[in-house]
């Protein structure tokens, strides 16, 4: 990430409040046509297409929880194997040791659990939190209603297209209730 | 309409809907928040007593404990040949409890069922809290319950390992799992809830607690994207774990060769079971928290509906449960398996098997009407029947089974002591301890959640003339 003259003077961005996530969302697609690439919409709750709208195409959430599954499976069988056949073999009415088909059930957990824990923990890891600290809370409406009823959109001082006076205007011209510069 | 009349009225908006009109996305915050984050005096006088009175029965709990670990396994009323005794039925019977929880909120978000929003996050809590209640009792069990970690596989000085080819090794893994999963489940499901908790919050030391249970959470659209996935993916999960743990469960049966334990159709008629008795539970924590809470508008009468409808549907899969084993027991020819089900009927438990019949089919065969599922006090009745006609029938399995041996010389009878009810009676209040703390301490109802169906909802709300966006503030 490059730091520009706007990250330099201590300005995280211009941050624009909506009152209905359609108003959002078409202010997204906007400011993504018109070239704007480091911006981050902000809703009480999820709202469809409003990630695609402002170019955050890929996450890796099924990745991870897939290599997490993979791993309690392959983690829990071993665990069953080698104790059953190495570390305690138990010789019960002349049966194989590997007796496959009774480890299914704990195999099963272990997959389920390590994939469930790594969707957690992925998930938490990936969004960067926990965060105690970030500029946007910085913004009064922000911090009161942006969880609560309020939908904001803020363009991001490390883009290379931003100018504050610029920018401001253009984010004046898509109908937000209002328009805050958000300081570091 | 302005907030303090929200708190005041709630009228249920009828079957048809799952909420009631007049919401916007701050009022249901402040709604939902609210009964959180009201001052202390304002809280309801029947949930004092409610805390009270199960803070009471948690004593029971304690009592009993104390005297368990003090004495020993022999307080209780477990005799052989009936060696799982109370121990073992509160123990199914909570686990079975807790899988409403998983299913509504699970299994229904992948089937995009709208109405399990309002009612989700509750029974998540009821699920943890069950669990955490069924955990205690194969622990309290063992006799010697400071020596449970010795059920978990890891390096020890003896060089000893479970047996990875016994259920009971199966039951601590399936167990654990689905209390870790359900916990984190719940808890994500929290997350953007707490954020708005919060910033709704007036005194520092609530903002501080919401603050850092939120994790500076800020609603960022990247962040939703990958939350999403992963409350998704969890939902797929969890479902099929669900099932797992309770099949794991009548493994620990079905597996033995007792007759009446021995029978492959456990695993199904367990998993109804559970779904059958949480489904009851949830009802019966529901009506009272909707009614004190002036939640009837958001719990609404669609909601019990579904659930009434629920439960017949999983009670009747009982049912069958029940013909089937009566049918296997006749058509096996082996006398053994034969005599069970004429002494379960007949022998001396034949009240408490009448009695489970009573409770668990012909009662609820009365939600076939519309008019009993939409009658709070008979819905309620039936619940509470359904509850205690599920504890009967794991007494039923676990005692009938055991008490009469394949020898006539080893038949016994089993009789419950009083440290068997009080730890029974210690469980049930510490669960509700712990739900009526949750129901007052976090969102109890899916904020955020409820918000995406008010978004979904916009245009025909907007059609009735109850537009969400001009109500706000006025």
């Amino acid at each position: 990430m490059s730091e520009t003259f706007w990250d330099r003077h201590g300005l995280h961005g211009v941050m624009a409040r909506f009152e209905t996530p359609e108003q959002l969302l078409r202010a997204a697609n906007e400011t993504y046509r018109a070239g704007y690439r480091k911006m981050d919409a902000y809703s009480p709750m999820p709202i469809e297409g409003l990630a695609e709208a402002i170019g955050f195409k890929r996450h890796f959430v099924s990745l991870v929880v897939l290599i997490g599954g993979l791993s309690g499976c392959i983690g829990g069988f071993t665990l069953l194997w080698w104790i059953a056949t190495i570390a305690y073999p138990h010789n019960v009415g002349g049966r194989p040791f590997v007796s496959w088909p009774m480890f299914i059930p704990i195999t099963f957990e272990c997959t389920i659990l390590l994939a469930a824990l790594s969707s957690a923990l992925g998930m938490l890891a990936m969004n960067k939190l926990p965060m105690p600290y970030h500029p946007v809370f910085n913004v009064a409406s922000f911090s009161e209603r942006a969880s609560i009823d309020r939908f904001f959109l803020c363009i991001e001082a490390n883009d290379p297209k931003f100018d504050l006076a610029q920018t401001r205007a253009f984010l004046e011209g898509l109908d937000p209730e209002e328009v805050a510069e958000v300081e570091k | 309409m302005k907030t303090e009349e929200l708190e005041k009225q709630a009228i249920d908006p009828g079957p048809d809907k799952i909420i009631g009109p007049g919401y916007n996305y701050a009022t249901v915050t402040d709604k939902i928040g609210g009964v959180v984050l009201q001052p202390i005096q304002k809280t309801p006088r029947q949930w004092w007593v409610t805390l009270l009175l199960a803070f009471m029965g948690l004593q029971g709990l304690l009592a009993g404990g104390f005297w368990l670990l003090y004495k020993g396994v022999g307080v209780w009323g477990i005799v052989i040949p009936v060696a799982w005794g109370f121990a073992i039925v509160n123990f199914v019977w909570w686990i079975g409890i807790g899988h409403a929880g998983t299913l509504i909120s699970a299994i229904l978000l992948l089937l995009k069922q709208d109405w399990r929003t309002s009612i989700n996050r509750f029974s998540e809590a009821m699920t943890l809290f069950a669990v955490a209640q069924a955990g205690m009792f194969p622990i309290l069990h063992m006799g010697r319950p400071w020596l449970g970690y010795w059920l978990v596989p890891y390096p020890n000085s003896m060089w000893l390992w479970p047996q990875p080819r016994s259920p009971l090794v199966w039951d601590v893994f399936a167990v654990t799992t689905y209390l870790t999963v359900s916990l984190i489940f719940w808890f994500i499901g929290l997350i953007p809830d707490l954020a708005s908790m919060r910033d709704r919050a007036k005194q520092q030391w609530q903002k501080l607690t919401f603050g850092m249970l939120a994790m500076g959470w800020r609603g960022s659209a990247k962040h939703w994207s990958r939350y999403q996935m992963a409350y998704l993916l969890l939902g797929g999960l969890a479902t099929p774990l669900v099932v797992s743990v309770h099949t794991v469960v009548s493994f620990d049966f079905s597996v033995s060769l007792l007759p009446g334990w021995h029978t492959t159709i456990f695993p199904p008629y367990f998993v109804a079971g559970a779904i059958y008795s949480g489904f009851a539970m949830v009802v019966t924590l529901a009506i009272p928290t909707r009614k004190w809470w002036h939640l009837e508008d958001l719990i609404t009468m669609r909601h019990l509906d579904c659930m009434a409808k629920l439960m017949l549907g999983t009670g009747l899969i009982v049912a069958y449960g029940y013909m089937m084993e009566a049918f296997m027991s006749w058509y096996s020819g082996n006398p053994h398996e034969m005599f069970m089900y004429i002494n379960r009927a007949t022998g001396p438990y034949a009240f408490f098997f009448w009695m489970l019949i009573l409770c668990n089919i012909l009662i609820p065969q009365s939600l076939w009407s519309r008019r009993v599922r939409q009658s709070i006090p008979l819905l309620f009745f039936v619940s509470i029947v359904v509850n205690i006609g599920m504890w009967l029938e794991r007494f039923i399995i676990v005692i009938t089974s055991l008490h009469r041996d394949f020898l006539p010389s080893s038949w016994g009878m089993y009789y419950p002591t009083v440290w068997d009810w009080a730890v029974l009676a210690g469980t049930l209040g510490f669960f509700l301890t712990l739900m009526t703390l949750f129901v007052r301490t976090l969102p109890s109802i899916s904020i955020f959640e409820v918000r995406e169906v008010l978004h979904h909802l916009a245009p025909h709300i907007a059609d009735d003339d109850m537009s969400p966006s001009p109500a706000h503030g006025d």
